[in-house]
Protein backbone atom coordinates (compact mmCIF):
# COMPACT_ATOMS: atom_id res chain seq x y z
CA UNK A 1 0.00 0.00 0.00
CA UNK A 2 1.42 3.54 -1.05
CA UNK A 3 2.18 5.24 2.21
CA UNK A 4 -0.70 8.16 1.38
CA UNK A 5 -2.96 5.86 1.23
CA UNK A 6 -2.48 3.80 4.37
CA UNK A 7 -2.19 7.42 6.03
CA UNK A 8 -5.76 8.10 4.53
CA UNK A 9 -7.08 5.25 6.15
CA UNK A 10 -5.90 5.95 9.66
CA UNK A 11 -7.33 9.03 9.57
CA UNK A 12 -10.87 8.06 8.19
CA UNK A 13 -10.59 5.00 11.08
CA UNK A 14 -9.81 7.59 13.76
CA UNK A 15 -12.53 9.48 12.68
CA UNK A 16 -15.29 6.96 12.51
CA UNK A 17 -14.45 4.93 15.64
CA UNK A 18 -14.52 8.59 17.59
CA UNK A 19 -17.86 9.10 16.11
CA UNK A 20 -18.90 6.02 17.37
CA UNK A 21 -17.98 6.51 20.91
CA UNK A 22 -19.51 10.08 20.79
CA UNK A 23 -22.99 8.60 19.39
CA UNK A 24 -22.64 5.71 22.10
CA UNK A 25 -22.20 8.30 25.37
CA UNK A 26 -25.64 9.61 24.99
CA UNK A 27 -27.63 5.85 23.59
CA UNK A 28 -29.11 4.90 27.45
CA UNK A 29 -28.27 8.55 29.44
CA UNK A 30 -31.64 9.25 29.41
CA UNK A 31 -32.95 10.56 33.07
CA UNK A 32 -31.43 14.00 32.19
CA UNK A 33 -34.96 15.63 32.78
CA UNK A 34 -38.32 14.73 34.28
CA UNK A 35 -39.88 15.96 31.36
CA UNK A 36 -38.82 12.69 29.80
CA UNK A 37 -40.23 10.17 31.93
CA UNK A 38 -42.85 8.41 30.34
CA UNK A 39 -42.62 9.88 27.22
CA UNK A 40 -39.39 8.37 25.36
CA UNK A 41 -38.95 5.69 22.94
CA UNK A 42 -37.96 2.58 23.47
CA UNK A 43 -34.42 1.35 21.23
CA UNK A 44 -35.52 -1.32 18.96
CA UNK A 45 -33.65 -4.59 18.29
CA UNK A 46 -34.32 -7.73 16.61
CA UNK A 47 -32.71 -11.02 17.89
CA UNK A 48 -31.95 -14.53 15.44
CA UNK A 49 -30.49 -17.85 16.14
CA UNK A 50 -30.71 -17.23 19.90
CA UNK A 51 -34.26 -19.40 21.39
CA UNK A 52 -35.64 -21.10 24.35
CA UNK A 53 -34.75 -19.56 28.10
CA UNK A 54 -31.49 -17.61 26.63
CA UNK A 55 -33.91 -15.70 24.14
CA UNK A 56 -36.44 -15.41 27.75
CA UNK A 57 -33.90 -13.70 29.48
CA UNK A 58 -32.53 -11.28 26.61
CA UNK A 59 -36.19 -10.17 25.79
CA UNK A 60 -37.07 -10.07 29.31
CA UNK A 61 -34.18 -7.57 30.87
CA UNK A 62 -33.96 -5.27 27.91
CA UNK A 63 -37.51 -4.58 27.72
CA UNK A 64 -37.23 -3.47 31.11
CA UNK A 65 -33.97 -1.31 30.48
CA UNK A 66 -36.34 0.40 27.90
CA UNK A 67 -35.29 -1.97 24.71
CA UNK A 68 -38.49 -3.24 22.20
CA UNK A 69 -37.92 -6.27 20.31
CA UNK A 70 -39.31 -5.60 16.70
CA UNK A 71 -38.06 -7.25 12.90
CA UNK A 72 -34.37 -7.17 11.47
CA UNK A 73 -36.28 -4.02 9.62
CA UNK A 74 -37.04 -1.83 12.07
CA UNK A 75 -34.14 -2.66 14.53
CA UNK A 76 -31.27 -0.29 15.05
CA UNK A 77 -29.40 -3.09 16.64
CA UNK A 78 -29.60 -6.81 15.54
CA UNK A 79 -29.02 -9.58 18.04
CA UNK A 80 -27.46 -12.87 16.82
CA UNK A 81 -25.51 -15.90 18.49
CA UNK A 82 -26.58 -19.14 19.08
CA UNK A 83 -27.78 -21.43 22.26
CA UNK A 84 -27.43 -24.86 22.50
CA UNK A 85 -25.48 -25.45 25.39
CA UNK A 86 -23.55 -22.24 26.11
CA UNK A 87 -23.76 -18.90 24.82
CA UNK A 88 -22.85 -17.32 22.25
CA UNK A 89 -24.26 -13.66 21.60
CA UNK A 90 -22.95 -10.48 18.86
CA UNK A 91 -24.91 -7.43 18.72
CA UNK A 92 -24.30 -5.11 15.21
CA UNK A 93 -25.19 -1.69 14.89
CA UNK A 94 -27.58 -2.26 11.86
CA UNK A 95 -26.69 1.23 10.58
CA UNK A 96 -22.55 1.44 11.29
CA UNK A 97 -21.94 -2.07 11.02
CA UNK A 98 -20.17 -2.06 14.08
CA UNK A 99 -19.55 -5.18 15.95
CA UNK A 100 -20.80 -4.02 19.57
CA UNK A 101 -21.20 -7.03 21.48
CA UNK A 102 -18.99 -10.53 20.26
CA UNK A 103 -18.82 -13.21 22.92
CA UNK A 104 -19.11 -16.78 24.05
CA UNK A 105 -20.13 -17.69 27.52
CA UNK A 106 -19.35 -20.65 29.64
CA UNK A 107 -19.92 -21.33 33.29
CA UNK A 108 -23.44 -20.66 35.30
CA UNK A 109 -26.76 -21.41 33.80
CA UNK A 110 -27.73 -20.03 30.40
CA UNK A 111 -29.91 -17.66 32.25
CA UNK A 112 -27.04 -16.18 33.95
CA UNK A 113 -24.86 -16.41 30.48
CA UNK A 114 -28.35 -14.82 29.04
CA UNK A 115 -27.99 -11.65 31.85
CA UNK A 116 -24.36 -11.14 31.62
CA UNK A 117 -24.42 -10.89 27.41
CA UNK A 118 -27.08 -8.21 27.86
CA UNK A 119 -25.33 -6.67 30.33
CA UNK A 120 -21.92 -6.97 28.03
CA UNK A 121 -24.45 -4.86 25.65
CA UNK A 122 -25.92 -2.07 28.20
CA UNK A 123 -22.51 -1.47 29.54
CA UNK A 124 -20.98 -0.64 25.60
CA UNK A 125 -23.95 1.33 25.38
CA UNK A 126 -22.76 3.49 27.64
CA UNK A 127 -25.63 2.04 30.40
CA UNK A 128 -24.90 0.95 34.18
CA UNK A 129 -25.93 -2.84 33.92
CA UNK A 130 -28.47 -4.57 36.14
CA UNK A 131 -29.40 -8.11 34.84
CA UNK A 132 -26.85 -9.46 37.39
CA UNK A 133 -28.08 -7.83 40.23
CA UNK A 134 -30.54 -8.84 43.03
CA UNK A 135 -33.53 -7.97 45.53
CA UNK A 136 -34.89 -8.82 48.78
CA UNK A 137 -38.47 -8.96 49.27
CA UNK A 138 -41.38 -10.00 51.85
CA UNK A 139 -43.41 -13.02 50.77
CA UNK A 140 -46.80 -13.28 52.74
CA UNK A 141 -48.21 -16.48 52.86
CA UNK A 142 -51.32 -15.56 54.45
CA UNK A 143 -50.34 -17.63 58.04
CA UNK A 144 -46.76 -15.52 58.00
CA UNK A 145 -44.34 -14.05 56.00
CA UNK A 146 -40.59 -14.36 55.20
CA UNK A 147 -38.19 -12.37 53.07
CA UNK A 148 -36.95 -13.90 50.12
CA UNK A 149 -33.65 -12.68 48.46
CA UNK A 150 -33.33 -13.39 44.40
CA UNK A 151 -32.20 -12.17 40.88
CA UNK A 152 -33.95 -8.97 39.87
CA UNK A 153 -36.59 -10.94 37.88
CA UNK A 154 -37.66 -13.07 40.11
CA UNK A 155 -35.72 -16.10 39.76
CA UNK A 156 -33.68 -18.26 41.81
CA UNK A 157 -35.57 -16.77 45.15
CA UNK A 158 -34.38 -18.83 48.38
CA UNK A 159 -35.82 -17.73 51.28
CA UNK A 160 -33.08 -15.46 54.28
CA UNK A 161 -35.87 -15.94 57.09
CA UNK A 162 -37.49 -18.56 58.25
CA UNK A 163 -38.77 -17.14 61.80
CA UNK A 164 -42.56 -18.14 60.91
CA UNK A 165 -43.75 -14.63 62.36
CA UNK A 166 -44.25 -11.35 60.60
CA UNK A 167 -41.37 -9.48 58.51
CA UNK A 168 -41.33 -6.29 57.24
CA UNK A 169 -39.66 -3.07 55.17
CA UNK A 170 -35.91 -5.03 53.95
CA UNK A 171 -33.77 -2.24 53.36
CA UNK A 172 -30.21 -3.05 51.69
CA UNK A 173 -26.95 -1.17 53.20
CA UNK A 174 -26.03 0.72 49.80
CA UNK A 175 -22.72 -1.07 48.38
CA UNK A 176 -22.86 -3.59 50.92
CA UNK A 177 -23.95 -7.66 50.91
CA UNK A 178 -26.34 -6.78 54.17
CA UNK A 179 -29.68 -5.36 55.36
CA UNK A 180 -32.01 -3.93 57.80
CA UNK A 181 -35.69 -5.20 58.30
CA UNK A 182 -38.33 -5.40 61.09
CA UNK A 183 -38.94 -8.75 62.74
CA UNK A 184 -41.49 -9.83 65.29
CA UNK A 185 -39.65 -13.18 66.04
CA UNK A 186 -39.37 -11.77 69.41
CA UNK A 187 -42.30 -10.69 70.14
CA UNK A 188 -42.46 -7.66 69.28
CA UNK A 189 -41.63 -5.35 66.02
CA UNK A 190 -37.86 -4.91 66.47
CA UNK A 191 -35.02 -3.77 63.91
CA UNK A 192 -32.87 -6.65 62.69
CA UNK A 193 -29.23 -6.50 60.67
CA UNK A 194 -28.55 -9.29 58.68
CA UNK A 195 -25.46 -10.02 56.88
CA UNK A 196 -25.79 -12.26 53.90
CA UNK A 197 -22.77 -13.31 53.62
CA UNK A 198 -21.94 -14.77 56.90
CA UNK A 199 -25.64 -15.65 57.91
CA UNK A 200 -25.49 -13.90 61.25
CA UNK A 201 -27.55 -11.23 62.17
CA UNK A 202 -28.06 -8.78 65.69
CA UNK A 203 -30.93 -6.86 67.29
CA UNK A 204 -30.04 -3.30 65.99
CA UNK A 205 -33.61 -1.62 67.57
CA UNK A 206 -35.58 -3.07 70.61
CA UNK A 207 -36.85 0.18 71.88
CA UNK A 208 -40.29 0.09 73.85
CA UNK A 209 -43.27 0.82 71.30
CA UNK A 210 -42.75 0.03 67.35
CA UNK A 211 -39.12 -0.16 65.15
CA UNK A 212 -40.15 0.32 61.95
CA UNK A 213 -38.78 1.34 58.75
CA UNK A 214 -35.23 1.05 58.92
CA UNK A 215 -33.10 2.57 55.95
CA UNK A 216 -29.30 2.68 55.91
CA UNK A 217 -26.98 5.49 54.09
CA UNK A 218 -25.09 5.02 51.60
CA UNK A 219 -22.07 2.85 52.82
CA UNK A 220 -24.16 1.92 55.74
CA UNK A 221 -22.81 4.42 58.33
CA UNK A 222 -26.12 5.42 59.56
CA UNK A 223 -29.25 3.96 60.15
CA UNK A 224 -32.63 5.78 59.73
CA UNK A 225 -36.35 4.67 61.26
CA UNK A 226 -39.52 5.21 62.53
CA UNK A 227 -39.53 4.80 66.49
CA UNK A 228 -42.13 5.71 69.37
CA UNK A 229 -39.80 4.98 72.17
CA UNK A 230 -40.96 8.63 73.55
CA UNK A 231 -43.97 8.03 72.84
CA UNK A 232 -45.07 8.99 69.99
CA UNK A 233 -44.01 7.92 66.08
CA UNK A 234 -40.82 10.40 64.59
CA UNK A 235 -38.51 9.50 62.59
CA UNK A 236 -34.86 9.25 64.36
CA UNK A 237 -31.35 8.54 63.10
CA UNK A 238 -28.51 6.99 64.94
CA UNK A 239 -25.15 5.30 63.57
CA UNK A 240 -24.41 1.84 62.71
CA UNK A 241 -23.28 0.98 66.39
CA UNK A 242 -26.08 2.47 68.05
CA UNK A 243 -24.77 5.09 69.44
CA UNK A 244 -25.51 8.99 68.49
CA UNK A 245 -29.45 8.72 68.61
CA UNK A 246 -31.21 11.59 67.26
CA UNK A 247 -34.58 12.61 67.51
CA UNK A 248 -35.37 14.42 64.07
CA UNK A 249 -38.41 15.44 64.00
CA UNK A 250 -40.86 16.40 67.32
CA UNK A 251 -44.06 16.72 66.54
CA UNK A 252 -47.72 15.13 66.40
CA UNK A 253 -47.97 14.15 62.85
CA UNK A 254 -47.54 10.91 61.14
CA UNK A 255 -44.36 10.31 59.54
CA UNK A 256 -43.12 7.40 57.48
CA UNK A 257 -40.68 5.26 55.19
CA UNK A 258 -37.24 6.98 55.11
CA UNK A 259 -34.86 7.11 52.63
CA UNK A 260 -31.34 8.33 52.14
CA UNK A 261 -30.40 10.62 49.49
CA UNK A 262 -27.04 8.89 47.52
CA UNK A 263 -24.77 11.68 48.81
CA UNK A 264 -25.98 10.86 52.01
CA UNK A 265 -26.18 14.51 53.07
CA UNK A 266 -30.99 14.02 53.48
CA UNK A 267 -32.97 11.77 54.51
CA UNK A 268 -36.47 12.31 52.57
CA UNK A 269 -39.49 10.69 54.56
CA UNK A 270 -43.70 11.07 53.93
CA UNK A 271 -44.91 13.17 56.30
CA UNK A 272 -47.72 15.67 57.14
CA UNK A 273 -47.43 19.00 57.48
CA UNK A 274 -50.55 21.53 58.09
CA UNK A 275 -53.23 18.53 57.66
CA UNK A 276 -51.69 18.16 53.85
CA UNK A 277 -49.47 15.03 53.17
CA UNK A 278 -45.96 15.61 51.80
CA UNK A 279 -42.48 14.14 50.73
CA UNK A 280 -39.97 15.87 53.30
CA UNK A 281 -36.68 15.99 53.81
CA UNK A 282 -33.90 16.74 56.67
CA UNK A 283 -30.33 16.42 57.36
CA UNK A 284 -29.31 13.65 59.15
CA UNK A 285 -27.64 16.00 61.92
CA UNK A 286 -31.02 17.72 62.30
CA UNK A 287 -32.11 21.03 62.03
CA UNK A 288 -35.10 21.87 59.54
CA UNK A 289 -37.74 19.97 57.72
CA UNK A 290 -38.05 21.05 54.26
CA UNK A 291 -41.24 20.27 52.15
CA UNK A 292 -40.25 18.34 48.75
CA UNK A 293 -43.35 19.30 46.10
CA UNK A 294 -44.57 17.23 44.26
CA UNK A 295 -47.54 18.93 42.25
CA UNK A 296 -50.07 17.27 40.29
CA UNK A 297 -50.43 14.55 42.97
CA UNK A 298 -51.69 13.92 45.95
CA UNK A 299 -50.76 12.02 49.61
CA UNK A 300 -46.89 11.09 48.42
CA UNK A 301 -45.28 8.14 50.26
CA UNK A 302 -42.88 5.02 50.48
CA UNK A 303 -40.16 7.59 48.83
CA UNK A 304 -37.03 6.48 46.95
CA UNK A 305 -34.34 8.59 45.97
CA UNK A 306 -32.60 7.51 42.44
CA UNK A 307 -28.66 6.68 42.28
CA UNK A 308 -27.75 9.42 40.16
CA UNK A 309 -29.16 12.15 42.71
CA UNK A 310 -31.51 13.22 40.26
CA UNK A 311 -35.16 11.99 40.82
CA UNK A 312 -37.34 10.51 43.61
CA UNK A 313 -39.82 7.67 42.96
CA UNK A 314 -42.88 7.40 45.36
CA UNK A 315 -46.38 6.05 45.85
CA UNK A 316 -49.23 8.51 45.35
CA UNK A 317 -52.44 7.39 47.01
CA UNK A 318 -55.17 9.57 44.85
CA UNK A 319 -58.21 6.25 45.35
CA UNK A 320 -55.98 3.67 44.22
CA UNK A 321 -51.64 3.35 44.10
CA UNK A 322 -49.64 5.11 41.46
CA UNK A 323 -45.74 5.06 41.00
CA UNK A 324 -44.57 8.98 40.52
CA UNK A 325 -41.24 10.34 39.79
CA UNK A 326 -40.27 14.30 40.74
CA UNK A 327 -37.11 15.93 40.59
CA UNK A 328 -35.14 15.14 44.19
CA UNK A 329 -35.55 19.11 44.48
CA UNK A 330 -39.37 19.03 44.58
CA UNK A 331 -41.87 20.27 41.28
CA UNK A 332 -44.18 18.87 39.13
CA UNK A 333 -44.48 14.94 39.47
CA UNK A 334 -45.27 12.46 36.41
CA UNK A 335 -47.30 9.15 36.93
CA UNK A 336 -46.51 6.02 35.49
CA UNK A 337 -48.08 3.25 36.25
CA UNK A 338 -50.20 2.00 38.82
CA UNK A 339 -48.62 0.53 41.92
CA UNK A 340 -46.76 1.26 45.24
CA UNK A 341 -43.80 0.57 47.00
CA UNK A 342 -40.89 1.53 44.31
CA UNK A 343 -37.39 1.21 44.72
CA UNK A 344 -34.72 2.46 41.92
CA UNK A 345 -32.25 0.04 40.56
CA UNK A 346 -28.98 1.08 40.48
CA UNK A 347 -29.32 2.50 36.72
CA UNK A 348 -31.48 5.41 37.85
CA UNK A 349 -34.50 4.14 35.05
CA UNK A 350 -36.05 0.75 36.33
CA UNK A 351 -38.20 0.76 39.15
CA UNK A 352 -39.32 -2.36 41.20
CA UNK A 353 -42.53 -2.06 42.66
CA UNK A 354 -45.73 -4.08 43.85
CA UNK A 355 -49.26 -4.14 42.76
CA UNK A 356 -52.62 -5.69 43.70
CA UNK A 357 -54.25 -8.41 41.84
CA UNK A 358 -57.79 -8.79 42.93
CA UNK A 359 -58.48 -10.73 46.05
CA UNK A 360 -55.37 -8.93 48.08
CA UNK A 361 -52.46 -10.33 46.75
CA UNK A 362 -50.20 -8.16 45.57
CA UNK A 363 -47.15 -8.94 42.87
CA UNK A 364 -43.66 -7.12 41.87
CA UNK A 365 -43.23 -5.61 38.64
CA UNK A 366 -40.62 -3.82 36.72
CA UNK A 367 -41.28 -0.53 35.03
CA UNK A 368 -38.90 1.88 32.38
CA UNK A 369 -39.60 4.84 34.10
CA UNK A 370 -37.97 6.80 30.73
CA UNK A 371 -40.34 4.37 28.10
CA UNK A 372 -43.08 3.21 30.80
CA UNK A 373 -42.62 -0.48 29.49
CA UNK A 374 -43.68 -2.49 32.68
CA UNK A 375 -43.17 -6.48 33.14
CA UNK A 376 -44.10 -8.40 35.83
CA UNK A 377 -41.61 -10.27 37.14
CA UNK A 378 -41.09 -14.29 38.65
CA UNK A 379 -43.86 -15.11 40.90
CA UNK A 380 -42.94 -16.72 44.52
CA UNK A 381 -46.41 -17.82 45.52
CA UNK A 382 -47.67 -15.66 48.36
CA UNK A 383 -48.28 -12.67 48.57
CA UNK A 384 -44.87 -10.56 47.11
CA UNK A 385 -44.39 -6.86 48.20
CA UNK A 386 -41.87 -4.55 49.92
CA UNK A 387 -39.15 -5.08 47.18
CA UNK A 388 -35.76 -3.49 47.82
CA UNK A 389 -32.77 -3.23 45.11
CA UNK A 390 -29.64 -4.19 46.18
CA UNK A 391 -27.44 -1.32 45.00
CA UNK B 1 -3.70 -2.84 -4.49
CA UNK B 2 -7.32 -3.85 -6.34
CA UNK B 3 -9.80 -2.46 -5.19
CA UNK B 4 -11.31 -5.71 -2.67
CA UNK B 5 -7.97 -5.89 -1.19
CA UNK B 6 -8.15 -2.36 -0.62
CA UNK B 7 -11.56 -2.82 1.34
CA UNK B 8 -10.84 -5.66 2.99
CA UNK B 9 -8.05 -3.65 4.98
CA UNK B 10 -10.16 -0.90 5.55
CA UNK B 11 -13.08 -2.92 6.83
CA UNK B 12 -10.55 -4.45 9.08
CA UNK B 13 -9.21 -1.13 10.56
CA UNK B 14 -12.22 0.10 11.01
CA UNK B 15 -13.66 -3.33 12.87
CA UNK B 16 -10.09 -2.82 15.08
CA UNK B 17 -10.82 0.89 15.48
CA UNK B 18 -14.34 0.92 17.11
CA UNK B 19 -13.63 -1.83 18.61
CA UNK B 20 -11.29 0.21 20.98
CA UNK B 21 -8.06 -1.80 19.52
CA UNK B 22 -7.88 -3.34 22.67
CA UNK B 23 -6.29 -6.72 23.03
CA UNK B 24 -8.94 -8.95 23.26
CA UNK B 25 -8.14 -12.80 24.46
CA UNK B 26 -10.79 -15.63 22.79
CA UNK B 27 -13.93 -14.27 23.31
CA UNK B 28 -14.67 -17.23 26.07
CA UNK B 29 -16.34 -15.77 29.36
CA UNK B 30 -16.44 -17.89 32.25
CA UNK B 31 -18.72 -16.34 34.80
CA UNK B 32 -17.87 -15.38 38.60
CA UNK B 33 -19.74 -17.94 41.25
CA UNK B 34 -21.80 -15.87 43.08
CA UNK B 35 -21.90 -14.98 46.68
CA UNK B 36 -23.50 -17.77 48.11
CA UNK B 37 -25.59 -16.93 51.03
CA UNK B 38 -25.87 -18.81 54.17
CA UNK B 39 -29.50 -19.35 56.00
CA UNK B 40 -29.55 -17.58 59.18
CA UNK B 41 -27.53 -19.44 61.92
CA UNK B 42 -29.73 -18.33 64.62
CA UNK B 43 -28.63 -17.96 68.04
CA UNK B 44 -31.56 -18.06 70.67
CA UNK B 45 -33.58 -15.30 71.82
CA UNK B 46 -31.97 -14.68 75.14
CA UNK B 47 -28.38 -14.58 73.17
CA UNK B 48 -29.86 -11.99 70.77
CA UNK B 49 -31.05 -10.28 73.36
CA UNK B 50 -28.10 -9.80 74.79
CA UNK B 51 -26.42 -7.89 71.60
CA UNK B 52 -28.61 -5.20 72.25
CA UNK B 53 -26.49 -2.14 71.31
CA UNK B 54 -25.57 0.27 73.55
CA UNK B 55 -27.18 3.24 73.05
CA UNK B 56 -26.48 6.99 74.34
CA UNK B 57 -29.13 9.29 75.10
CA UNK B 58 -30.21 11.52 72.42
CA UNK B 59 -27.98 14.01 71.68
CA UNK B 60 -30.48 17.04 70.32
CA UNK B 61 -32.12 18.58 72.95
CA UNK B 62 -31.89 17.94 77.28
CA UNK B 63 -35.52 19.38 77.77
CA UNK B 64 -37.67 16.74 79.27
CA UNK B 65 -40.30 14.92 76.55
CA UNK B 66 -43.16 17.38 76.11
CA UNK B 67 -46.63 16.01 77.77
CA UNK B 68 -47.75 17.24 74.38
CA UNK B 69 -45.76 15.03 72.23
CA UNK B 70 -45.52 11.94 73.85
CA UNK B 71 -44.99 9.55 77.30
CA UNK B 72 -41.92 7.71 76.78
CA UNK B 73 -42.89 3.94 76.61
CA UNK B 74 -41.27 1.34 78.81
CA UNK B 75 -38.56 -0.40 77.82
CA UNK B 76 -39.12 -3.74 75.93
CA UNK B 77 -37.99 -5.98 78.33
CA UNK B 78 -39.82 -4.45 81.12
CA UNK B 79 -43.25 -6.79 80.39
CA UNK B 80 -41.66 -9.38 77.76
CA UNK B 81 -41.98 -12.56 79.65
CA UNK B 82 -45.54 -11.34 81.38
CA UNK B 83 -48.47 -13.87 80.99
CA UNK B 84 -50.79 -12.51 78.32
CA UNK B 85 -54.55 -13.06 77.93
CA UNK B 86 -55.66 -11.77 74.55
CA UNK B 87 -59.41 -12.31 75.81
CA UNK B 88 -60.42 -10.92 78.73
CA UNK B 89 -60.31 -7.68 77.23
CA UNK B 90 -61.74 -8.95 73.64
CA UNK B 91 -64.92 -6.67 74.06
CA UNK B 92 -63.11 -3.88 74.72
CA UNK B 93 -61.46 -3.33 71.07
CA UNK B 94 -61.44 -0.22 70.01
CA UNK B 95 -62.51 0.80 66.37
CA UNK B 96 -60.88 3.77 64.53
CA UNK B 97 -62.43 5.48 61.83
CA UNK B 98 -60.36 5.36 57.87
CA UNK B 99 -57.15 6.78 57.85
CA UNK B 100 -57.32 8.40 61.76
CA UNK B 101 -55.56 7.46 65.16
CA UNK B 102 -58.52 9.52 66.76
CA UNK B 103 -60.60 8.00 69.67
CA UNK B 104 -63.99 8.10 68.71
CA UNK B 105 -66.80 9.20 71.87
CA UNK B 106 -67.99 5.74 71.28
CA UNK B 107 -64.92 3.99 71.99
CA UNK B 108 -64.22 5.87 75.58
CA UNK B 109 -66.53 3.48 77.81
CA UNK B 110 -64.27 0.20 76.43
CA UNK B 111 -61.13 2.46 77.12
CA UNK B 112 -62.24 3.30 81.14
CA UNK B 113 -63.23 -0.83 81.49
CA UNK B 114 -59.66 -1.54 81.00
CA UNK B 115 -58.71 1.45 83.47
CA UNK B 116 -60.54 -0.05 85.58
CA UNK B 117 -59.42 -3.12 86.10
CA UNK B 118 -55.65 -1.99 86.05
CA UNK B 119 -56.55 0.10 89.18
CA UNK B 120 -58.17 -2.92 90.81
CA UNK B 121 -56.01 -5.90 89.88
CA UNK B 122 -52.35 -5.00 90.67
CA UNK B 123 -51.43 -7.49 93.09
CA UNK B 124 -49.82 -9.61 91.21
CA UNK B 125 -48.34 -6.87 89.02
CA UNK B 126 -50.31 -6.40 85.93
CA UNK B 127 -50.06 -4.50 82.42
CA UNK B 128 -51.37 -4.00 79.01
CA UNK B 129 -50.08 -4.26 75.77
CA UNK B 130 -51.86 -2.74 72.89
CA UNK B 131 -52.04 -3.72 69.91
CA UNK B 132 -52.79 -1.25 66.70
CA UNK B 133 -53.92 -2.69 63.28
CA UNK B 134 -55.21 -1.25 59.73
CA UNK B 135 -57.20 -2.01 57.01
CA UNK B 136 -55.59 -2.77 53.75
CA UNK B 137 -56.10 0.35 52.29
CA UNK B 138 -52.73 2.26 52.91
CA UNK B 139 -49.25 1.45 52.03
CA UNK B 140 -48.10 -1.21 54.28
CA UNK B 141 -45.03 0.75 56.25
CA UNK B 142 -48.04 3.94 56.19
CA UNK B 143 -50.28 1.44 58.14
CA UNK B 144 -47.44 0.24 60.21
CA UNK B 145 -46.94 3.56 61.63
CA UNK B 146 -50.62 4.31 61.95
CA UNK B 147 -51.56 1.10 63.60
CA UNK B 148 -48.90 2.51 66.31
CA UNK B 149 -50.60 5.82 66.22
CA UNK B 150 -53.67 4.41 66.91
CA UNK B 151 -52.13 2.15 69.91
CA UNK B 152 -50.43 5.57 71.20
CA UNK B 153 -53.60 7.30 71.14
CA UNK B 154 -55.42 4.49 73.37
CA UNK B 155 -52.49 4.55 75.40
CA UNK B 156 -52.73 7.94 76.20
CA UNK B 157 -56.42 7.68 77.17
CA UNK B 158 -55.16 5.12 79.32
CA UNK B 159 -52.56 7.42 80.99
CA UNK B 160 -55.12 10.50 81.25
CA UNK B 161 -57.57 7.91 82.92
CA UNK B 162 -54.67 7.52 85.60
CA UNK B 163 -52.98 4.63 84.73
CA UNK B 164 -49.25 4.71 85.08
CA UNK B 165 -47.20 5.25 82.12
CA UNK B 166 -44.51 2.21 82.66
CA UNK B 167 -47.68 -0.23 82.59
CA UNK B 168 -48.76 0.28 79.12
CA UNK B 169 -46.54 -0.49 75.92
CA UNK B 170 -47.36 -0.19 72.35
CA UNK B 171 -46.84 -2.67 69.26
CA UNK B 172 -48.30 -1.98 65.41
CA UNK B 173 -48.96 -4.79 63.36
CA UNK B 174 -49.72 -2.34 60.39
CA UNK B 175 -52.19 -4.55 57.83
CA UNK B 176 -50.35 -7.88 58.64
CA UNK B 177 -52.85 -9.11 61.05
CA UNK B 178 -56.14 -8.37 60.23
CA UNK B 179 -59.23 -9.37 62.33
CA UNK B 180 -61.38 -10.36 59.47
CA UNK B 181 -60.61 -11.58 55.50
CA UNK B 182 -62.11 -9.03 53.47
CA UNK B 183 -62.14 -6.35 51.25
CA UNK B 184 -65.19 -4.42 51.97
CA UNK B 185 -65.96 -1.58 54.46
CA UNK B 186 -67.58 -4.76 56.66
CA UNK B 187 -64.13 -6.57 57.11
CA UNK B 188 -62.43 -2.86 57.19
CA UNK B 189 -64.06 -1.65 59.56
CA UNK B 190 -62.96 -4.30 62.22
CA UNK B 191 -59.55 -4.80 60.90
CA UNK B 192 -59.39 -0.77 62.10
CA UNK B 193 -58.47 -1.26 65.45
CA UNK B 194 -56.84 -1.49 68.77
CA UNK B 195 -56.85 -4.75 71.16
CA UNK B 196 -55.84 -5.22 74.73
CA UNK B 197 -53.74 -7.71 75.78
CA UNK B 198 -53.53 -8.41 80.03
CA UNK B 199 -50.23 -8.75 80.75
CA UNK B 200 -49.59 -10.43 84.19
CA UNK B 201 -46.19 -10.99 86.07
CA UNK B 202 -45.50 -14.49 86.68
CA UNK B 203 -44.83 -15.54 90.20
Amino acid sequence: MKPYKSRALLTISIFLSLLATARAQNELDISRTIDVMGRVKPILVSMSGISGEAAQVIQFDLYVQGFAFTNADAAQYLISGSSSGNLVGRVTDKFSKEVKVSKSYTGESIRRQGHAFVDDFVKVLSGIPIAQTRIVFKNDTGKDSELILADFDGHNGSEITKDNSIVAAPSWIPGKFALYYTSYKLNHPDIFFHDLGTGARKIFARYGGSNMSPAASPGGSKVAMILSKDGWTDLYVCDADGSDLIRLTRSREDESSPCWSPDGKWICFAAKIKERRSLCKVSPSGGEIQRIPTSGVLNPTEPDWSPDGKLIVFTSQMGGFEICVVPSQGGTATQLVAGEDPSWAPNSRTVIFARRQGGGNRVLSLLDAPTKQVKDISRISGSNSQPSWAK
Amino acid sequence: MNRFTYLLVLGLVLTVAVSGCKKRPSTLTPLPNYGKTTVVQDPKAADIASTTPNVKPETVSSTPVREDIGNPMPNTETMANWTPDANIFKQDTVLFDFDSSAIKASEQAKIAHVADYLKANNKPLTGVRIEGHCDERGTEEYNRSLGERRAIAVREELLRLGIEAGRVETVSFGEDRPAVQGHDETAYRQNRRGAFILLTKPE
